[in-house]
């Protein structure tokens, strides 16, 4: 189905403190070896337990790019096309381990528009948590609504 | 040993053009789980105002990731990969890279410093088409830690 920008936000209507849709999404071994295929990044701490345990890890951790780009989706969800983000950084502070079951980890993210820039501009904080901790620092995105 | 800071502003020769097929669209978009439209479908692209699919915005760090060893790998950085952690990642969008692009990368060694025995190393990555259009710019800092 095809989408427009009719559903999409715009920015005479959204406020400041208004929050994004929230999503949790389940990682698991799979996604990272399909992610690691996709991306090009083949480190071996996100597929090899031995390995990533050897070097202190307490697992097989998740790349830090594939939970920045997860969390984007809070935006490019709500924003409708993702060709309106602008800007998007993040601080990868805490690493997300992956257990070898078929529950995975999960990662919960949340959003908010902080302000209201020039330009029609949107900047949105991010809060990516994993077991209650934060696992990115300041994720925010600059998105132009229409 | 530190890495030396006056080696802040090397810029690295520009990558082989990539060139961005819509089936690497449409995989990169399936390993995120994103049954987004504008990353499958030509015609959902084009009714957001795309030429052609769009890719997810962080997708051109496939193309850093692969262009940023020509820094991990300068001698004169010494860099020890085994000791590198993803500290920061920033993207900043002139457009959506989109299916047919031809993309180049270059990169630049942007600040070197230490801190807490680790050094914190921050480059740019500038991505334009082969024709000289700026599609977006990439920073990312590597922590290499210290040893010991």
């Amino acid at each position: 189905m095809a989408q427009t920008y009719d559903s999409a936000p715009v920015f005479d209507e959204i406020e400041v403190g208004h929050e994004l849709p929230a999503q949790t999404f389940t990682i698991r071994r799979a996604d990272l070896v399909r992610y690691a295929g996709a991306s090009g990044d083949f480190n071996v701490i996100h597929w090899n337990q031995r390995v990533a345990t050897s070097v202190g890890l307490p697992d097989v951790i998740a790349h830090g790019m594939f939970t920045m780009a997860l969390a984007a989706r809070v935006v490019t969800d709500w924003a409708v096309d993702p060709g309106r983000v602008q800007e998007y950084g993040v601080r990868f502070t805490r690493p997300v381990p992956v257990p070898d079951d078929d529950q995975g980890a999960l990662l919960e993210v949340t959003g908010k528009v902080a302000a209201k820039l020039d330009d029609g501009m949107v900047r949105v904080d991010l809060t990516a948590t994993h077991a209650g901790a934060k696992v990115l620092g300041r994720a925010q995105a600059v998105v132009a609504l229409g | 040993m530190p890495i030396d800071p006056s080696f802040a502003g090397r810029t690295y020769p520009p990558t082989e053009p990539y060139e961005v097929g819509v089936e690497k669209i449409r995989e990169f978009a399936a390993a995120l789980g994103d049954d987004n439209p504008a990353y499958r479908d030509r015609a959902a692209a084009a009714a957001l105002g795309h030429p052609d699919v769009i890719a997810p915005p962080t997708f051109p760090f496939v193309l850093t990731f692969q262009a940023s060893r020509r820094l991990i790998d300068d001698p004169d950085l010494g860099i020890d990969y085994s000791r590198v952690v993803h500290g920061e990642q920033k993207f900043a969008h002139t457009r959506p890279v989109r299916a047919g692009d031809a993309l180049t990368v270059t990169v630049t060694l942007e600040t070197v410093r230490s801190a807490g025995g680790h050094d914190m190393i921050t480059s740019r990555s500038d991505v334009a088409t082969v024709e000289g259009e700026h599609v977006a710019t990439a920073w990312s800092t590597l922590v290499v830690r210290g040893e010991g």
